[in-house]
């Protein structure tokens, strides 16, 4: 490792859940790690680290990404929203709701990012069905194998919205 | 992760700059390059946060043309109503890539840029000629299942991995590319090279030279294309072997054709020799088979990867069927048809 006579600090602001921060990070820290370990959000889990099981994701101005490969420095000035923030005056989000009803975890660590990764889904509009709910989905694992429910508590929240869009139509 | 200077400029002169300096790296989406950085694979002295730079449009050129900035994230390219009408095929091997989240942070030139993913390349502890050139090759006489079987070289057997690449690759596109000696069109053809015997050398850009746009002529296929692609598992998974295919067909005749296949070499593979065998023929499972032997003629395995030769084989044939019946591949319901 390369030996550098001191740490910059860059300055950055954040506004986390809605609420705004003013930091400062050294530019190697992730996003990941700033929120788990600077900001004690430790609800956004550290799964793999690499990218590759999406236990970290997180909303980004309102999409999702994996919080572990973003360097927090780029993402100077943006709104994030962590499973933490996805409650509202109380309420659970419906896809809480959802996930609690149908049982779609079993040891709950991927539940967050599946949570997070779902929310994106939502808003994307791109998905109609559960070929698609999977495919949309395959971003996040879950070694338990709760794909089954998770899928159908996603399918919960997205196809009474569907149809509630057609009919509106 | 090692320790770097960070530097976020405003303007495209200035990332230029800044970027003349070979340990210097752009940084995007970050999705490849901070993976590679954690593992100690990519050791930049300076990151150059390229991400409030203007290049985030996409555009129809006056001549029809799409003009996609550097950093319209690969999300945006592949759901843009445009994108979906005319360049389907591009946006189909989009959407066979990687996942939601990564595709919402990756970015057009930064999946131009990513590295493969050859399992030694990324553990500093092998012998690796493109990560320490000089130092051997683990893959040679390794495991090297998702090896290639054209064109490597003694020094490197990798595989570039992305799926947008080999649309690309088949559309014809051209990569802008502007840096201190001004601007330039690289056809993608010349993006991306061959190993030989410089395997650290991915592609053709030169230091300090920055991806600015990436441009693709209308393609005139209409609905007879087709992006299929073939992995061990059935999403979020590189390709073993993917085929971008498109095809003219007048009365029964090929007119025109275009095959890309991704997954089988250090970049995404076209052979217009073969191509142009094909013209004139008639469409159909014979000529098909036949331009696979000829794309395939001096295809090498290097054991644990014999099979992909047999399997680009048949995902040839099955992507010129596909794309001659007009019937491209669903990247969602996985039922190749």
């Amino acid at each position: 490792m390369n030996q550098i006579p001191h740490h910059p600090q860059i300055p950055i602001s954040l506004t986390i859940n809605g609420t705004l921060h003013e930091l400062e990070v050294e530019p190697w820290v992730t996003l990941l790690d700033l929120l788990r370990e600077r900001l004690s959000l430790t609800g956004t889990k550290k799964g793999c680290d690499q990218g590759q099981c999406g236990a970290c994701t997180v909303l980004v101005d309102g999409k999702r990404i994996n919080s572990c490969l973003a360097l927090a420095v780029s993402r100077d000035g943006a709104e994030i929203t962590t499973i933490e923030g996805l409650a509202e005056n109380g309420e659970l989000h419906p896809l809480q709701m959802a996930f609690i009803e149908r049982d779609a975890f079993q040891c709950g660590y991927c539940t967050p990012g599946q949570i997070c990764s779902a929310a994106g889904l939502l808003a994307e509009g791109h998905t109609h069905s559960r070929a698609e709910i999977r495919e949309h989905m395959s971003g996040n694992l879950c070694r338990c194998g709760a794909y089954t429910n998770i899928a159908a508590a996603v399918e919960d929240v997205l196809m009474p919205r569907i149809a509630a869009k057609e009919a509106a139509e | 992760m090692n320790r770097f200077e960070y530097i976020r400029p405003a303007t495209v002169a200035d990332a230029i700059a800044a970027l003349n300096e070979t340990a210097a790296r752009a940084l995007a989406g970050g999705t490849n390059l901070v993976d590679l950085m954690k593992y100690d694979v990519a050791q930049p002295s300076r990151l150059v946060d390229i991400n409030r730079l203007p290049l985030k449009s996409i555009e129809i050129t006056s001549g029809g043309a799409l003009r996609i900035g550097a950093l319209v994230t690969n999300t945006d390219l592949a759901w843009h109503p445009d994108v979906r009408e005319k360049w389907p095929m591009l946006s189909s091997a989009i959407l066979a890539g990687a996942s939601p989240q990564l595709r919402n942070a990756a970015t057009t030139g930064g999946n131009l840029m990513q590295r493969t993913r050859c399992y030694y390349f990324y553990d500093p502890s092998t012998a690796c000629n493109k990560r320490q050139p000089g130092s051997g090759c683990s893959a040679i006489g390794g495991v090297n299942r998702i090896h290639a079987i054209l064109g490597a070289s003694d020094s490197c057997i990798a595989v570039h991995p992305s799926d947008m690449c080999v649309a690309m690759a088949a559309l014809d596109a051209s990569v802008e590319v502007e840096g201190p000696e001004g601007k330039r069109s690289i056809p993608m053809s010349g993006f991306h090279r061959l190993p030989g015997v410089e395997p650290e050398r991915d592609n053709t850009l030169k230091v300090g030279e920055l991806i600015t746009s990436i441009t693709i002529p209308e393609p005139d296929f209409g609905p007879y294309h087709t992006y299929l692609k073939i992995r061990d598992r059935l999403s979020y998974a590189f390709a073993l072997i993917s085929v971008a295919a498109a095809l003219r067909v007048k009365e029964g005749i090929i007119q025109d054709v275009r095959i890309a296949l991704g997954g089988v070499a250090h970049k995404p593979w076209r052979d217009s020799d073969a191509e142009r065998s094909l013209k004139g023929e008639r469409a159909g499972t014979q000529s098909f088979a036949q331009v696979a032997d000829c794309i395939l003629r001096d295809a090498k395995g290097q054991g644990d990867n014999d099979f992909k030769i047999e399997l680009a084989r048949r995902a040839i044939v099955r992507a010129l069927e596909q794309a001659a019946a007009g019937t491209p591949q669903d990247q969602a319901d996985k039922s190749i048809h």
